[in-house]
């Protein structure tokens, strides 16, 4: 047995863990910059896009593009709400009745916006068929859907004088597929199955265990799904208990393996724009903001579950509810940060338990837009966005035209860029505001007093967000909480992808203005300092009368 | 006039939709259907005892067969004999139900949390003749899962001399057993030591 001190082990866990990222960032990184750059197609692609009749060569305007997307996504609600509604029918089903109409509304529109916010419980209600063809698919395009835009953002800062060109939806969702999430969900899939994870068709059995009770062996096509769950920030398990159940993520290994691909494409993202944008340096000031941002929420985190603030920690002698023995409290904060700080929402242990602060912290990272690193394609376009508030911001201090890469920040952009920064946060604190004191609303709350408010305003940070995860206790299963949430999930989707989208068609009408002395270097550390103080105090200022009434009170008492 | 173009704009988004469907017809082919199946094959080959869910079979040996299997030895069992050792509280359905997966959900400044967790604390110490001071945090909370098949190895501990004097051994032995049962920080820094209390209690089992 070893020695080692929790603390110890906690920080030597962290840098396996940046290590391994590290490791695969350039290649990662180069390899997705030429995935969407490079104009010649695979044989067998030129098949793929006859046979759904599409011209992967067309260099779409963003409003083209933007419709290709919306049709995209629109049939992918329809068709998943039909699976779901319909489950009964198909095969696979495991006996499993169709999903009542406010509930497939609201797991159709939650796998098609990348939320992956679940107000049923897999295990008692999806069977086999829907897990592969319905859900597991989603996992995939909308994950794509989301580096797409972040690409189609990019090219905008890269191109010059195009009339609003940005590429070809179409094209961009499938090489995401194929070409990105595909072969690493392999990869990932067997790594996940040698560790444990559970693989097959069969349904679920009793057995009688050692002392004559029964249990149910459950069965599944789990490691597929664990692996695009992940890769794909997506967060939405196969088993109601997510990574924290055992079949999900059965050892510590495998928990380093899944937070590993949580964070893979987010934090490689920016290396893939820096060499877009021709400029690393670029890259590394984003990854720079987003890891520093992930590395403070961390810090915060992990001391709040360690030292067990809190009535229930206190009494028990450490935070240990809701989390797992073989995980305990450093893995689990590990996993709590990097599925907040990202869009994924999977977790590994129960958020709603988690200390006053410590969980205080977990929305705060939603609440931040997810950009430290944020969801696949999300989290750097949200950067960006914010990036640019930045050199507005600091061109108003020294009086300039503000540029970013290039290009001139005016009134146009910046219209964009303020109806963006407003959108998600009005749909949180309106969503909230309906829910504590509308009674349908009320009567989901479960714990007493700051915490119920705390419940409620994650679950809308949650959905406008994108994330998924949950303060558990609040009970979402009712009509009110499905529509209202459907409704958030898809405004908080949808809305900033079409103002990131007429971004990237004002910026790609511009012609590049070369850098002169008076430009702001957009790759120093000042600007990264800037820019992670934007993303803080925009967010903050919003929040604060919120936060102070739910975590914030909770912390204190 | 802004009739018109909403009428083109909805004939628009039609079309892209039905480019849509295509594309999403062939992609629940790829990612769907071949993709798990796929990986479902790899899985029998090369992975075919963990694929089928780790079963281990009343002597402990590993099986991938429903039939012959006593559980799993990823799912807790809800062990209440005094010769068995006992896992954490759980939360899913009425405890340990693997159709119900879950936490208690309730949160840090609960009052029935507290009260539970001092509930549980009083019956823990009495049952196993410790100071409630001596009882572990895992022993009195329920895990994320209401399956965590592991127990700390401090709670193990607190469990042997009950155990022994269940069965009619000494300490020292089911203190060993419990030693070869006890695992690691993975890699030596991942996660938590912890013990697999089903397979110690099935190797209890064969050993008396």
């Amino acid at each position: 047995m070893t020695t080692l001190t929790p603390v110890f082990a906690a920080v030597a866990q962290i840098l396996v863990l940046v290590a391994a990222l590290a490791a695969v960032h350039a290649p990662l990184g180069a390899y997705m910059a030429r995935t969407y750059t490079r104009p010649d197609h695979l044989r067998v692609e030129r098949l793929w896009y006859r046979a759904v009749r599409v011209d992967p060569d067309a260099e779409q305007r963003w409003t083209t593009y933007l419709m290709s997307l919306l049709g995209f996504s629109l049939v992918s609600v329809l068709f998943l709400y039909g699976m779901l509604r319909l489950q009964s029918y198909l095969p696979w089903g495991l006996g499993f009745s169709g999903f009542d109409p406010a509930g497939a509304w609201n797991t159709a529109v939650s796998f098609t916006t990348n939320t992956n916010w679940q107000w049923y419980s897999g295990e008692a209600a999806a069977g086999h068929l829907v897990q592969m063809a319905g859900l597991a698919v989603q996992n995939f395009v909308s994950a794509a859907v989301g580096m797409a835009v972040a690409v189609a953002l990019v090219r905008g800062f890269a191109r010059s004088g195009t009339d609003a060109r940005v590429g070809n939806f179409w094209t961009d969702l499938t090489r995401g597929v194929t070409r990105i999430l595909l072969p690493l969900s392999v990869v990932a899939a067997i790594i996940l199955m040698a560790g444990g994870v559970i693989q097959n068709l069969d349904p679920h059995t009793a057995i009688s265990t050692v002392e004559g009770a029964t249990q149910h062996v459950l069965g599944g096509p789990i490691a597929s799904q664990e692996a695009i769950k992940d890769v794909g920030t997506n967060g939405g398990g196969p088993f109601n208990a997510n990574s924290a159940h055992p079949f999900e993520n059965p050892t510590p290994f495998t928990n380093i393996v899944e937070i590993f691909l949580l964070l893979l494409i987010p934090f490689t993202l920016p290396r893939t724009f820096g060499i877009m944008v021709g400029d690393k340096r670029q890259g590394w000031a984003i990854l720079g903001v987003m890891a520093g941002l992930w590395a403070a929420s961390l810090a915060l985190t992990t001391w709040a579950e360690m030292a067990g603030p809190g009535a229930a920690p206190q009494a028990a002698g450490a935070a240990m509810e809701g989390k797992e023995t073989r995980f305990g409290l450093a893995a689990s904060a590990l996993f709590a940060v990097s599925t907040t700080a990202t869009s994924t929402g999977s977790v590994n242990s129960m958020h709603e338990s988690f200390t006053a602060p410590g969980g205080g912290m977990l929305l705060f990272n939603i609440l931040l837009g997810e950009v430290a690193p944020g969801g696949v394609g999300a989290g750097l376009y949200g950067m960006l966005m914010l990036a640019v508030v930045a050199v507005f911001v600091a061109g108003l201090m020294v009086g300039r035209t503000p540029e970013y890469l290039g290009k001139k920040i005016g009134r146009p952009e910046m219209t964009v860029v303020a109806l963006y920064v407003l959108t998600v946060p009005a749909l949180v604190l309106v969503g909230t505001a309906v829910a504590v004191v509308v009674e349908p609303g009320l009567a989901g709350i479960q714990d007493p007093g700051a915490h119920g408010l705390s419940e409620v305003l994650y679950a809308f940070a949650s959905a406008a967000n994108n994330n998924g995860s949950a303060f558990a206790g609040l009970a979402t299963g009712t009509p009110f909480y499905e529509v209202t949430q459907g409704l958030a999930m898809l405004a908080g989707r949808f809305i900033p992808i079409a103002l990131v989208l007429a971004l990237a068609g004002l910026l790609a009408s511009q012609t590049t203005v070369p850098a002169t002395s008076g430009t702001l270097p957009t790759h120093r550390p000042l600007f990264a300092g800037l820019l992670a103080a934007v993303t803080v105090v925009v967010v903050g200022l919003t929040f604060i009368p919120v936060l102070s009434l739910g975590p914030v009170v909770e912390s204190l008492s | 006039m802004a009739t018109t173009t909403v009428a083109s704009d909805l004939a628009t988004l039609t079309r892209h939709s039905m480019a849509g469907l295509r594309m999403l017809l062939a992609f629940t082919l790829v990612t769907g259907l071949a993709y798990p199946l796929a990986m479902t094959a790899v899985g029998q080959v090369a992975f075919p005892w963990q694929a089928g869910g780790s079963l281990v079979q009343s002597d402990g040996a590993r099986t991938t067969s429903r039939d012959e299997a006593v559980g799993s030895a990823l799912i807790a069992q809800g062990f209440k004999g005094a010769e068995y050792f006992h896992p954490r509280p759980s939360a899913a359905g009425d405890g340990y139900d693997t159709l119900a997966s879950g936490g208690s959900n309730l949160g840090p400044l609960n009052p029935d949390l507290v009260a539970s967790i001092e509930e549980r604390k009083a019956a823990v110490a009495e049952e196993n003749g410790v100071a409630p001071a001596d009882v572990p945090a895992d022993a009195v909370t329920a895990s994320g899962s209401g399956l965590d098949p592991d127990i700390s190895p401090e709670y193990a501990a607190i469990q042997v001399a009950r155990v022994a004097q269940a069965r009619g051994l000494s300490d020292a032995d089911v203190a060993d057993l419990v030693a070869r049962h006890t695992v690691g920080r993975d890699l030596g820094v991942l996660g938590e030591p912890r013990v697999n209390v089903l397979e110690l209690n099935l190797a209890l089992d064969a050993a008396n």
